[in-house]
């Protein structure tokens, strides 16, 4: 049996570049609500929660709205990229992102606030900025956990349907991730593939989150020092 | 140079906490000023405000002459621009980096400043060490080794010397002196132990609820301490209910009664006869009578325990003295002791 392995090819790349963009971005966030006081900030967590609690097919359709190609972002994208966002590999990114980024960022405003505010107050009043005291002190001492939580997240990424198959939809050869390959194959009654994929998807899954838990174990030390 | 800070801070009730609220005036010189009080008496916020770390409501506080917060102008220098070296109680070393490299964080280009105070300060042979392979002396020293590297302008300790033995807490002492004479900056150090406030307060000041109760040098708090609050924290002063029977004439002396029996006092200006207070006196002040000795007052003996300067005595009143091995030979087995209360050392407080 001939097997085209192109779908978890495309789901790791998808799910590598997503966590990417969650550790960058998800991180600063988190660092924000855990670290800082400004007006908005609780409507602002509730729309980073958002997500974790409505119907894939409702983020689908606020996505394919707001980066469609009548959109103001989708005609900047396309203006940019020269292609449009939507039914493209990158878009199945966006969706990975929305998909791992709330539960990430929960997480990681939590690992942020129990990093001993007495190392952080001990860095500037040795004069360090409030970069250097993140880049420094913060990070390194919450480092553990943010790796556990960016593998579940990569974890999480891998996973995604509903959000991708609206966005992105089911291209086979561009767009099409392991998740929605063993639908299609479901769908069109190749057991045998479908069979395939759900196996090598849970082995990576597994393998994910034992790692995730590993660095979560090991992070317990490092934070209580 | 010096402190001169105002400050207002009004903590709102948490689930766990009550609400609080920090008004307070400290001024302090160059030398060591301790903050004394019990728990959740303002310490800890007091030395938060001065560093940057929590912006006080209301106040200003000025360092060496230099202008740190100033609610009216809203004046807030960043913590990293006010140049306070602060010791926390757990002394916060990143845990992340060695010994040396928490050192070069405060000044990441003097390689060489660092290498001088690593010696200076007994650490060349753990500069490669994480904080966690260090006892607790040595995280201290490393701890003040790096606020020297940083050169502040002014030092705050949090009870620095808090879980330490002895022996440590004595070489904490005079690290410490060391470090006044050398930098000549203000010290202001928080404890709620006794024997570290009588070893390195120059002056005292001290707090409670979220005020300051009293201020001096340490010599003119000791000695009049300005309420029975400030008497009993100190834990050191013998504390009797006391009325006055008749000021001299003259004004030099007082009779007092005290557990029913006439004792003289110290002159009492400002008081009537009748009055009625406390009567303070240092426990080592009080000594047990001999031949001929007046002003004396008898007291039951209701236990003795070991003490590291001799048995401790203990009567009724809640009044205790101290006696040598040998004095404790001749009064045991007796009902009563007879004491004598100098009356320059006595304290009214009315």
């Amino acid at each position: 049996m001939n097997i085209d392995w192109f779908p978890l090819l495309l789901s790791l790349r998808v799910a590598a570049l997503s966590t990417a963009l969650v550790l960058c971005f998800g991180t600063a966030l988190a660092y924000l609500l855990s670290h800082k006081e400004f007006r908005g900030k609780n409507l602002l967590d509730s729309a980073i929660t958002l997500p974790l609690v409505l119907p894939p097919t409702v983020l689908g359709y606020y996505l394919l709205v707001l980066a469609g190609r009548a959109s103001p972002f989708g005609k900047a994208y396309e203006a940019v990229f020269g292609q449009p966002l939507v039914f493209t590999w990158q878009a199945a990114v966006v969706a990975a992102f929305l998909h791992s980024a709330p539960i990430y960022i929960k997480a990681a405003r939590t690992v942020l606030e129990g990093v001993d505010y007495h190392y952080e107050w001990a860095a500037r009043s040795l004069g360090a900025s409030e970069w250097r005291t993140f880049w420094r002190i913060t990070l390194p001492l919450a480092r553990r956990g943010l790796i556990a939580l960016g593998t579940l997240s990569f974890a999480r990424s891998l996973g995604d349907f509903g959000v991708t198959i609206m966005v992105a939809g089911n291209i086979p050869g561009r767009t099409q991730t392991l998740s929605v390959a063993i639908y299609d194959a479901v769908e069109s009654g190749n057991g045998n593939l479908a069979r395939i994929f759900v196996v090598t998807i849970s082995i990576t899954a597994l393998a994910l989150l034992w790692s995730s838990n590993y660095w979560s174990r090991s992070a317990r030390p490092s934070s209580a020092a | 140079m010096g402190i001169d800070a105002r400050i207002v801070k009004r903590l709102p009730a948490t689930g766990e906490t009550a609400a609080f609220e920090l008004n307070i005036h400290l001024q302090a010189d160059v030398d060591i000023t301790v903050l004394f009080g019990s728990s959740g008496s303002g310490k800890t916020l007091t030395l938060n405000c001065l560093a940057g770390f929590v912006r006080p409501d209301k106040g200003r506080i000025v360092v060496n002459e230099e202008l740190y917060f100033d609610a009216e102008t809203n004046v807030n220098r960043s913590p990293q621009h006010r140049r306070c070296g602060y010791i926390f109680q757990d002394h916060a070393l990143f845990p992340h980096m060695s010994i040396r490299d928490n050192l070069l964080f405060a000044a990441p280009r003097n390689d060489c400043r660092v290498s001088e105070l690593l010696e200076a300060f007994d650490l060349m042979s753990l500069a490669a060490r994480k904080p966690a392979q260090l006892s607790g002396g040595q995280k201290q020293r490393a701890a003040l080794a790096r606020i020297m590297v940083s050169e502040p302008r002014l030092l705050l300790l949090d009870e620095p010397t808090r879980g330490l033995d002895v022996q440590l807490r004595e070489n904490f002492y005079q690290l410490l002196k060391q470090m006044r004479e050398r930098l000549q900056i203000p010290i202001i150090l928080v404890t709620h132990q006794v024997d570290e406030c009588l070893q390195l307060g120059d002056s005292v000041c001290f707090m409670d609820h979220g005020r300051i109760l009293q201020t001096g040098s340490q010599d003119a708090v000791l000695a009049k301490p300005a309420s029975v609050e400030v008497a009993r924290s100190f834990g050191i002063y013998n504390i009797l209910p006391a009325e006055i029977v008749t000021l001299d004439s003259r004004g030099s002396a007082s009779l007092l009664r005290v557990a029913g029996q006439e004792i003289l006092g110290p002159p009492l200006p400002g008081h009537l006869p009748g009055n009625r207070g406390f009567l303070c006196i240092r426990e080592s002040d009080v000594t047990v009578a001999a031949q001929g000795e007046m002003n004396r007052l008898t007291l039951a003996i209701v236990g003795s325990s070991v003490s590291s300067h001799g048995i401790r005595v203990q009567c009724d009143h809640h009044f205790f003295i101290t006696v040598s091995q040998a004095q404790w030979e001749q009064l045991r087995g007796s009902v009563h002791v007879e004491v004598i209360l100098p009356s320059s050392a006595i304290h009214f407080i009315g």
